[in-house]
């Protein structure tokens, strides 16, 4: 009742194709953009800003990394911190070296950075595959926070180890209210939102999607095993980079090898895997749910238990609940919390009748 | 020259130590074709109430039967609540749920038990032996010996259980083929829950003689993530492949350490086992010892 396409008519394969064919999605998206350009810088207080919706939109771009390489191009990767912090350290070396350039210009060039790494780590996706990529994409993990711990180059010799971020500046304008910068990472995230579901719908994704589901009949019917799997390990290495150039320096404000441990990592698999594995959606709503998951937990403490629960217990507390929900989603519904929407939106459709 | 003999014994004892691990991911996958990542978690919740029975008073030849019982049932658990409901899915799905398994266990470890270090004592000293030093000038400690003679004696017995047993035939033959097997009236489920529980015994030796070794902590869950690349260079379904290759990652990790390891400020031990068995995959995918991985269409 709420959600039909009745009476909306395609007369072109140009309108068909479109990337909301209906007009409630159109709707739908054009409120949502308005509501979180307008309406959130005001409403949210800063703690929301920058505690909650800027690492939300970010990791929600790292995850679209994590999901390319995993869900489209089915390369299980346990590596994406490691790209991430590739990308943290080019923007911030990129900064302090380049004298004049220009931060937008900085960002995108640690994408290409942690893509040329994520190039380099991918070649042995060429001869392997599932678990023994995996631990291949630990090795990158590991090897990539060595690296960037031990060379001094890379932390400019600073020896504290924690080395802070430079400003965000663009055009003369200092970016530092949290309403700023989350306007700043909406619209980057947006764009490459965007981008990365045309490659999805595309003959990139359709490649993609081809070797995931068997390697060998995509190479008999003319894909090129080589480029299809390189390409998309660099394209998710640049969304992770980009991620975590943003993650350093709209988020941490600060530049360090230990923020981006195999935790992290982890973190960003569990997002894509509760999200939705191969939805774009999924990794907004996935990284939503992994980062509002603790701030429930404890609400529900402190009302349930009156006071605060010591922080190791509560910790370990939430470690437990996030293996059970990804058994449980393993279980229950493997395309996660994506595939649960689109039920609701069949739901939505035929409510008020069953049929 | 004894210098030389040090590291490198010093490195193959060590390499016991991954082997040791790295044996129960062999085992469970031998079984069941999982790969299972909370083994190192298993580590840790094994030695970790093994240490906490001791705490609440019981002596040590009660609490190691406790603690056995105590795996065996979180084998089975795993088996009923996590294995059976995903049967017949991708390995790329078992896996991520076994990743999510090392979360539970690791969150119930710490709930139950604290997440303090502790020390576990098992009578050993973790000191070098003195006539081996004065003879040969080496620094060998007893507790080294005995993590050697201990994972040999678990190979040989588990080698045994496999080639000799009638439970090592329904073994290798759920390996083989699952519905093959359950076909001819192997009881699939028994077999995994056997499996699993071993597997956990496996990992509370493997946790007494690390935890002897570092202490009872929470890192713990990262060295033992060290056996993986052990497991690709050895093959995966391969006992004694394990072995040899913890060996060989043991002491290289130890050289690279020692050898190479000032001119970059240290740390290397982190990553070398990781790109060892990258390079390693790209030369023999199927590890030393490893079947040969036929893929069909």
């Amino acid at each position: 009742m709420f959600y039909r396409e009745a009476g909306q008519y395609f007369g072109s394969y140009v309108q068909d194709r479109q990337l909301l064919p209906l007009r409630q999605d159109r709707i739908g998206m054009a409120l949502m953009l308005a509501g979180a350009v307008v309406v959130v810088p005001y409403v949210a207080s800063d703690y929301w800003l920058s505690a909650i919706l800027i690492p939300w939109l970010i990791l929600a771009l790292v995850a679209l990394g994590q999901n390319i390489l995993m869900g489209y191009a089915g390369q299980l990767s346990l590596g994406s911190a490691g790209f991430m912090a590739v990308g943290a350290f080019a923007c911030y070396n990129l900064i302090l070296r380049v004298p004049g350039i220009p931060f937008l210009v900085a960002v995108a060039l640690s994408g290409v950075c942690a893509a040329a790494v994520g190039i380099v780590f991918g070649l042995p996706s060429l001869r392997i595959r599932g678990l023994y990529l995996a631990v291949a994409t630990l090795a990158s993990q590991f090897f990539i926070v060595w690296a960037l711990d031990k060379f001094g180059w890379f932390k400019n010799y600073d020896t504290a180890g924690v080395v802070t971020a430079q400003h965000i500046v663009i055009l003369g304008h200092r970016f530092t209210a949290p309403w700023e910068k989350y306007l700043l990472i909406l619209a980057i995230v947006a764009a490459l939102t965007l981008a990365a579901k045309n490659m999805a719908r595309g003959s990139t994704g359709r490649a993609w999607m081809a070797v995931r589901d068997m390697d060998v009949a995509a190479e008999v019917m003319g894909l090129s095993l080589l480029r299809t799997k390189l390409q998309a390990f660099a394209i998710s290495s640049f969304y992770c980079g980009v991620g975590g150039a943003l993650f350093a320096f709209a988020y941490l404000q600060t530049v360090e090898p230990s923020a981006f441990s195999i935790e992290l990592s982890f973190r960003v698999l569990f997002m894509v895997i509760i999200g939705g594995i191969g939805t774009i959606l999924g990794c907004f709503l996935g990284a939503g749910f992994i980062l509002l998951m603790p701030v429930f937990l404890n609400t529900v403490f402190h009302a349930f238990l009156g006071k605060a629960v010591d922080s190791s217990i509560a910790s370990a507390l939430e470690q437990v609940i996030f293996g059970v929900l990804i058994i449980g989603f393993l279980i229950v519904e493997p395309l996660g919390l994506a595939r649960l929407w689109q039920l609701t939106k069949e739901r939505l459709r035929l409510w008020p009748f069953r049929h | 020259m004894a210098f030389f003999f040090e590291v490198l014994i010093g490195g193959l004892l060590a390499g016991v130590m991954y082997s040791l691990v790295a044996l129960g991911f062999v085992l469970i996958y031998k079984a069941s074709s999982v790969f299972n990542f909370a083994q190192g978690a298993m580590v840790f919740f094994a030695v970790l109430s093994f240490v906490g029975f001791m705490e609440l008073g019981l002596p040590f030849w009660a609490a190691l039967p406790v603690t056995v019982v105590l795996m065996v049932a979180v084998g089975m658990l795993t088996e009923r609540f996590v294995l059976r409901p995903l049967v017949n899915q991708s390995e790329d799905t078992l896996l991520m749920a076994t990743i999510g398994l090392t979360f539970v266990i690791e969150g119930v470890a710490q709930l139950a038990w604290g997440v303090e270090v502790r020390r576990v004592d098992l009578g050993i000293k973790d000191e070098p032996i003195g006539w081996l030093m004065d003879q040969a000038g080496v620094l060998v400690s007893q507790l080294d010996i005995v993590a050697g003679v201990v994972a040999g004696l678990m190979v040989t017995a588990l080698a045994l259980l496999f080639s000799r047993t009638k439970v090592g035939r329904g073994l290798r033959a759920v390996a083989d083929d699952h519905a093959a097997a359950l076909s001819i009236g192997i009881p699939l489920r028994h077999i995994w829950a056997l499996v699993w529980a071993t597997a956990g015994v496996v990992a509370l030796v493997a946790g007494m003689l690390w935890g002897a070794r570092s202490g009872v902590q929470f890192a713990l869950t990262f060295t033992a993530l060290k056996a993986l690349p052990v497991l690709i260079i050895g093959g995966f379904t391969s006992v004694p492949g394990v072995i040899v290759a913890g060996l060989i990652v043991g002491a290289a990790e130890k050289f690279a350490e020692v050898y190479v390891g000032p001119m970059v400020g240290g740390g290397i031990e982190g990553w070398l086992p990781y790109v060892l068995a990258v390079l390693f995959l790209l030369v023999r995918p199927e590890g030393l010892f490893g079947e040969k991985i036929i893929r069909r269409v």
